[in-house]
């Protein structure tokens, strides 16, 4: 399921929304998760899940190519924890 | 503060216009309709954010922690994310709680 598919399911479950205002708030929603992160703030729906970030020590990596070492910094990756409900409801469908 | 459903519909309030039940609606349809779709095995892309995948696990053994005892952790279907790459690089930079 894709965006458009996501936004094409939920205006048909919502009649009194026109698709175009649907699309907004598909939009308005993922960017409140996205700038969340990005100020280092967890995610936190019940029974769908939690969204946090993990940290990733600095480290030598290497360029794959010539094999010369390059010094790599610490940054933070987005973890995603599923909810139990979410967790229980895949497992058993 | 972690972010909310709530708050979600707070600001679709605020800055969409929904009003407060079509917001809280809204935001619960929306996680609704791809836990929906993960139960049916369809896995979801949401270009620029990310991407929720369906895995299947084989039955492995295991153990209870408190006793010690072995246990087999039987076959399951899990979920995993995958941040896109633009969510990665918005992640990337933050500096950490100071």
């Amino acid at each position: 399921m894709t965006k458009s598919d996501l936004i094409e399911a939920l205006a048909g479950g919502q009649a009194h929304l026109a698709l175009a205002d649907v699309e907004i708030g598909v939009k308005h929603v993922l960017d409140q998760m996205t700038e969340a992160l990005a100020a280092g703030e967890r995610i936190e729906v019940r029974g769908f899940g939690s969204f946090s970030l993990h940290h990733r020590a600095p480290r030598i990596g290497r360029n794959p190519k010539t094999g010369e070492a390059v010094a790599l910094s610490g940054k933070f990756v987005p973890h995603f924890k599923p909810g139990k409900e979410l967790r229980e409801r895949v497992n058993n469908g | 503060m972690a972010l909310t459903k709530a708050e979600m519909a707070e600001r679709l309030f605020a800055e969409v216009g929904l009003n407060k039940r079509e917001a809280k609606e809204f935001v619960d349809a929306f996680f609704e309709t791809i836990r929906l779709a993960l139960e049916r095995g369809e896995p979801i892309k949401l270009s620029g954010f990310g991407n929720f995948e369906l895995r299947s696990k084989n039955q492995r053994p295991g153990r209870n922690p408190k006793t010690g005892e072995e246990i087999p952790i039987s076959a399951r279907r899990v979920v995993t994310f995958r941040a896109s790459q633009r969510l990665k690089q918005r992640v990337e930079t933050y500096a950490g709680p100071r």
